[in-house]
């Protein structure tokens, strides 16, 4: 395979799915050949400006200036907390969507940075928070929430597929069951309350308005950051071992090495994700990483579809909008019901998620307007699902 | 692992052990023999629910996520048919049939649609549960429910040696738990439909191919494991008590005991839920804040020097 044809795979924003597997094999023996990717990089450039649509434009703006339209109720409640729920769905998509291991545990990740948010930061307990400045606090909640996950993710490479789920499931939950018995450390049941935003440059950040350019800003970062990840030559590798780890270990590859480092970048979006959860909240407790919790997460991811990284914020805001109308058309209490349900009716029916069901919408449509043209043979299925995105 | 390290590691985790039942027996004997019972009698109820976990995951593949939603459920039907009947063994009865009929249900209306789609249908127990358990919060309420041991059972058992008094009804849950063991071995093992499981956890499509109904075998499975949740259920209403969030506590119990017995062998199950019921309440009895810590350590211990649990088999 030339170069060219190589580059044209790795820009096809196909990722690995549908590529022959010849293609898939060949990663080792194209990397080393430097010379003509000087001249890719410039290609890669101008690929990236053609491929900017109307549709993107449209949702930039969008997203930019919906807090100067929307109430600050739905700038903050809906709009910022489904950003920073989303981010720490993304981390799960990365490792679900790309890497094929499934942790419920990213939610415990998060929830270790908030803790260490508040207790470095301020907080209601002086007798447990350090009181250190934001500056110092942040880069080391978010520092050791990323080491966390990234032991949890080395304890749970070592099994697969559902042994993952029932391996991180039972490592959150036994967070949960310690941040509510211990009280010298993480105060019990209560956790901590009154963590507050810090007041930087002048602006309260605790304010709708900056809080949600704050979170906004750190998912965008994060939404690109992850695709910009999965098509460098490791999230390539990343995206070979969840298809097919036995063949990427022949090819050399180090499979567990890889997983273990999806984990840690996993983490380290959960984490921020978790310092800004912690920062909306204004308290974290043991009920912030409970099962409900960890279960949510995954049902956000699941909603929106692990196969784009919009997938979880798409699945975050259905999943907020839920939470806060939900009530008014159904029974006060009857929330879980409703969201148990609908991810029941999304995995049983959709398994992509709310992109699934649009992709096949798209695919449906299109479809049927070449036919009432031309009756040619519709698209297969395959080529429909991998080869647009959303 | 070098020979040597297997040793060393052995005579550290053993030694370190022996060192705090010395110290435990010479300071406090008879809070040492309580709580070792307390740990028995507690991996006998773990035992019950988890073996049916792993009997579903053994011949299945499928993760039964709802496990603890089956559980209480269970708890609460036995709650309900002891209040009427006034009889504990019909509530036993009641909660096992209850719960093996929603887990029949389950396996014959969705889970046989999706064979060897692992992590799919995992994900629809966990929307399972999630349905469950506020469907369960719904009609029964938050409040905590607490069965009534039967009249024979009740009260405390005197004249025991070192400990004077232990609760009949905990002490009672020893035997059962090890004749449900015998039970399980009994059929798996002596019975026609047990040679069929055990043939169908090796190889599913050879099973199929020489001619016998598989999903027949999975309903039956199914049933058993289901049924067993529950009768676990009505047992530990006596002594833990029903209320919302108990299921994610057994569901818990359930997942560290097979993750550590080793996946789909009843034998791991009993080691694993041994292990478990001890570590728990030892650590409850000596270090309250950290016993969760306990238990986390001993999976981390298992998964680093054997990832299929202590007995298990390369799926």
């Amino acid at each position: 395979m030339s170069a060219a044809q190589w580059r044209k795979a790795m820009n096809s924003g196909a990722s690995a799915q549908v590529w022959p597997r010849e293609q898939r094999a060949l990663v080792p023996a194209a990397a080393p050949s430097g010379a003509p990717f000087a001249s890719a990089d410039e290609n890669a450039r101008a690929r990236l400006w053609q491929r900017i649509s109307a549709r993107h434009v449209l949702v930039m703006a969008l997203v930019l200036i919906y807090p100067w339209v929307a109430t600050p109720f739905f700038t903050f409640q809906i709009g910022a907390q489904a950003l920073g729920l989303g981010l720490i769905a993304l981390s799960l998509t990365f490792l679900g969507g790309y890497g094929g291991m499934i942790s419920l545990a990213q939610m415990t990740v998060a929830g270790i940075a908030g803790y260490m948010v508040a207790i470095f930061g301020t907080s209601s307990m002086p007798e447990i928070s350090l009181g250190w400045p934001w500056w110092v606090v942040v880069p080391i909640a978010i520092a050791i929430a990323t080491v966390c996950g990234t032991l949890i993710g080395w304890l749970s490479v070592r099994t697969e597929g559902i042994y993952t789920i029932m391996i991180t499931l039972a490592i959150g939950v036994a967070f949960h069951y310690l941040m509510q018995q211990n009280y010298s450390l993480f105060n019990g049941w209560q956790g901590f309350q009154r963590v507050l935003t810090p007041e930087v440059l002048g602006i309260d950040w605790r304010a709708p308005i900056p809080y949600y350019y704050l979170a906004l800003f750190w998912a965008l970062a994060g939404y690109f950051f992850v695709k910009y990840l999965v098509r460098t030559p490791f999230g390539i590798a990343l995206q070979g071992i969840r298809d097919n780890p036995r063949r990427m270990n022949a090819l050399g590859f180090n499979v567990t090495a890889h997983r273990v480092a999806a984990y840690a970048v996993a983490g380290l979006i959960a984490a921020i994700g978790g310092v800004l959860l912690v920062w909306y909240n204004g308290l974290i407790t043991p009920g912030s990483v409970g099962t409900g919790w960890l279960i949510n997460i995954l049902i956000i991811a699941v909603l929106g579809g692990m196969r784009h990284p919009i997938g979880p914020f798409l699945g975050a805001i259905v999943f907020v909008l839920l939470q806060n109308f939900a009530i008014d058309v159904f029974d006060r209490e009857r929330f879980n019901l409703v969201i148990g349900a609908m991810f029941l009716a999304i995995v049983l029916f959709s398994p992509d998620g709310l992109l699934g069901l649009w992709q096949r919408f798209r695919a449906r449509l299109a479809a049927s307007d070449v036919q009432s043209r031309i009756s040619t043979p519709r698209p297969s299925r395959r080529f429909v699902k991998g080869g647009s995105q959303p | 692992m070098s020979n040597f390290w297997r040793w060393f590691w052995a005579v550290a985790i053993g030694g370190s052990l022996g060192v705090f039942a010395v110290w435990a027996l010479v300071t406090n004997d008879r809070l040492f023999f309580v709580t070792l019972l307390n740990g028995l009698t507690l991996a006998a109820l773990y035992f019950i629910v988890a073996s049916g976990f792993t009997l579903v995951f053994g011949l299945m593949r499928n993760v039964n996520l709802a496990h603890g939603s089956l559980y209480l459920l269970g708890g609460y039907v036995g709650y309900v048919v002891a209040e009427h009947t006034g009889w504990w063994l019909i509530a036993v009865a009641a909660g096992f049939v209850a719960a093996a009929l929603l887990g029949l249900a389950m396996q014959v209306s969705i889970f046989r649609f999706m064979q060897g789609q692992d992590l799919r249908q995992t994900m629809v127990t966990i929307g399972l549960s999630i349905v469950i358990a506020d469907l369960l919060l719904w009609t029964f309420g938050g409040q905590v429910y607490q069965l009534s041991p039967p009249d024979w059972l009740n009260g405390p058992l005197r004249g025991l040696p070192v400990i004077n008094a232990y609760s009949k009804y905990r002490l009672a849950l020893l035997p059962l738990g090890i004749a449900i063991g015998l039970a399980l071995w009994l059929l798996l093992n002596r019975t026609r439909v047990g040679m069929l499981i055990r043939a169908g956890v090796d190889d599913r499509a050879m099973l199929s191919a020489a001619g016998v109904n598989v999903n027949l075998v999975f309903a039956i499975t199914f049933l058993i494991g289901a049924g067993l949740a529950g009768l676990g259920g009505v047992v530990g209403a006596v002594e833990l008590s029903m209320v919302p969030g108990e299921d994610v506590r057994l569901l818990l119990a359930s997942l560290i005991v097979v993750i550590v017995g080793g996946m789909g062998s009843v034998t791991g199950a009993a080691v694993g839920a041994a292990i478990l019921g001890i570590a728990e309440t030892f650590g409850l009895a000596y270090a309250p804040t950290y016993s969760v810590v306990f238990t986390f350590v001993i999976l981390v211990l298992v998964l680093a020097f054997r990832p299929r649990g202590i007995l298990g088999q390369p799926a």
